[in-house]
C-alpha cells in the first residue's frame, strides 16, 4: 500500500468537511476498498472513514412505509435487523462471508457499484431513493455505468430508502471462488407492479430487464418468461463465463426469483 | 506515526502505527503471532479475529479502526487457569477429531467457529460449511473440521465416518 493520511472524523460533518479534499476518499467498511490498495490500484492521499459514524448507521421505518438504512450499516445487521423486508435481508446474508459481512456496508458496496455486486440490483428493482447529504437520488437516475455512478465526488450515500414489494426474491448464481454474482436477479412485485434488475451479467453494470417486467406485470409467473430472452451481446466474458452463459442464466435466475416470490 | 492501544484479548496493547498499518501487522508484530497471514487478500480467512465479538478478516481491518474495540485472537480462546484450565471446548473438539492438519489455518477456523456458536448453540452441517465459506483449508481437511464443531456444540458425530 502506498501511505496516506487515515482520518477517523467523529460526525458526520466533519466527515463531509474532511472530503471537501478533492484527494481525499470515503469508505465505508474497506472490504473491497483495502485490497484495492494493497493491489495499488487506488492512490488517494486521505482516506475518511464513514464506517461506525452512528448518525448513518441503523434501519428505521419511514413514514411512507419505506425500509430505511443508514449507509454505514453493515451487511450482517442488515441480515439480522431488515425483518420487514426478507429478500434484502438474505441477501445481505448472502454477500462474501461472515467476516466480511462484518465489515462491508450497504453505502460502500452501492456507491462501489461493482458490476457483480448485490445491493444494486436490490436498490434499482425496488426503486429505491439513494440519499446523501444534498439530495435524493432515484434508482434509476443513480447507476450510472461500471463502477459509475450519479454521485459527485466526496457525496456520501447516508441512507438508502426501500420501498417494500408485496412479495420479492433475489437468486444469485455465484461465482464459487469470490462469492460475487456470477449473474443474479432481484425481483419485486409491487402489487402487480413488477421490477427485475440483474447483476453481474452486463458490461455496464446493473440495468432492469423490461421486457421481463411487462410479462411478470401481466402475469407473476415463471411461464410468463417462456420465450423471452436477453442479447448476449453487453454481456461480461471471462473464464467464470462466456456472454452467452451469462445471457442464458438471466432468465433461469429470473424464473427461479418469480418462484421464490410465490412461495 | 501515531500510537495506538488496542484491547487485545483483555490486555491493553500500545505500538506505534501509521495509517495503513494493518490490525494483522499490529497483532503479529505485538508478539501474537497465532493469527496467521495466509493471502493476505481476505479470501482465505486465516487471519480471522473477532472485532467486539463478530469474527472479521485482521488483513482487511485498519489498526486504527480498532481502537475502541474488544479484540480477541486466538491467544484468547484458551482459559489460563482456575478450573476450567486448558483449551477451549472448541479446541478441545479440533483436537480430539482431527479438526487440523498442518494447521496453518486453524486460527482462523477456530475465531469463525467460534463466532457461529455464539449465533447458533447447535448449527447443522450446511450452516456451519455456509459460515466456513470465508475460510480456506488447503490441506482440505473440512470433514473432520466440520465434525469437531458439531462435536463442540454437544452435537453426536458418532455417525459421522471419516471420508
Amino acid at each position: 500500500m502506498y501511505d496516506f493520511e487515515l482520518i477517523r472524523p467523529a460526525s458526520l460533518a466533519e466527515a463531509i468537511a474532511a472530503l471537501e479534499d478533492e484527494e481525499a476518499q470515503a469508505w465505508g467498511g474497506g472490504q473491497t476498498l483495502i485490497p484495492t490498495l494493497k493491489a495499488r490500484i487506488a492512490m488517494p492521499s486521505a482516506l475518511v472513514c464513514l464506517s461506525g459514524l452512528s448518525e448513518i448507521v441503523g434501519i428505521c421505518d419511514g413514514d411512507d412505509g419505506r425500509v430505511c438504512i443508514g449507509g454505514a450499516t453493515t451487511h450482517a445487521q442488515i441480515a439480522r435487523e431488515a425483518t420487514r423486508f426478507p429478500a434484502l435481508a438474505a441477501l445481505a446474508g448472502q454477500i462474501g462471508d461472515a467476516a466480511v459481512r462484518t465489515r462491508g456496508t450497504i453505502g460502500g458496496s452501492v456507491a462501489n457499484n461493482d458490476p457483480s455486486a448485490c445491493y444494486p440490483a436490490a436498490v434499482l428493482a425496488c426503486g429505491a431513493d439513494v440519499c446523501t447529504p444534498e439530495r435524493t437520488i432515484a434508482a434509476d437516475d443513480f447507476f450510472v455505468g461500471l463502477f459509475e455512478t450519479a454521485l459527485a465526488p466526496g457525496e456520501i450515500i447516508t441512507e438508502v430508502r426501500f420501498p417494500v414489494p408485496t412479495r420479492a426474491a433475489y437468486v444469485k448464481f455465484e461465482q464459487p471462488a469470490s462469492r460475487f454474482a456470477l449473474v443474479a436477479v432481484f425481483v419485486a412485485d409491487f402489487d402487480g407492479d413488477v421490477r427485475v434488475a440483474v447483476t453481474g451479467a452486463s458490461g455496464d453494470g446493473v440495468f432492469r430487464w423490461r421486457e421481463a417486467e411487462a410479462a411478470l406485470s401481466r402475469d407473476f409467473s415463471p411461464e410468463a418468461l417462456d420465450g423471452l430472452s436477453v442479447d448476449a451481446d453487453g454481456m461480461l466474458s471471462d473464464p467464470h463465463g462466456a456472454a452467452d452463459y451469462r445471457a442464458h442464466l438471466i432468465g433461469v435466475m429470473t424464473r427461479r426469483a418469480v418462484q421464490n416470490a410465490r412461495a | 506515526m501515531t500510537m495506538l492501544t488496542l484491547n487485545i484479548n483483555g490486555e491493553d496493547k500500545t505500538a506505534q502505527v501509521e495509517g495503513r498499518t494493518l490490525l494483522v501487522d499490529f497483532l503479529r508484530d505485538g508478539g501474537l503471532t497465532g493469527t496467521h497471514v495466509g493471502c493476505e487478500t481476505s479470501q482465505c480467512g486465516a487471519c480471522t479475529v473477532h472485532m467486539n465479538g463478530a469474527p472479521v478478516k485482521a488483513c482487511s481491518v485498519f489498526a486504527l479502526e480498532a481502537e475502541g474495540a474488544q479484540i480477541t485472537t486466538i491467544e484468547g480462546m484458551a482459559v489460563p487457569d482456575g478450573e476450567d484450565a486448558g483449551l477451549s471446548a472448541l479446541q478441545a473438539a479440533f483436537k480430539e477429531h482431527h479438526g487440523l492438519q498442518c494447521g496453518f489455518c486453524t486460527p482462523g477456523m477456530i475465531m469463525s467457529a467460534a463466532a457461529l456458536l455464539k449465533e447458533v448453540a447447535k448449527p447443522d452441517e450446511a450452516q456451519i460449511r455456509s459460515h466456513l465459506e470465508g475460510n480456506i483449508c488447503r490441506c482440505t481437511g473440512y470433514h473432520n473440521i466440520v465434525k469437531a464443531i458439531m462435536a463442540a456444540s454437544g452435537q453426536d458425530v458418532s455417525g459421522i465416518a471419516a471420508e
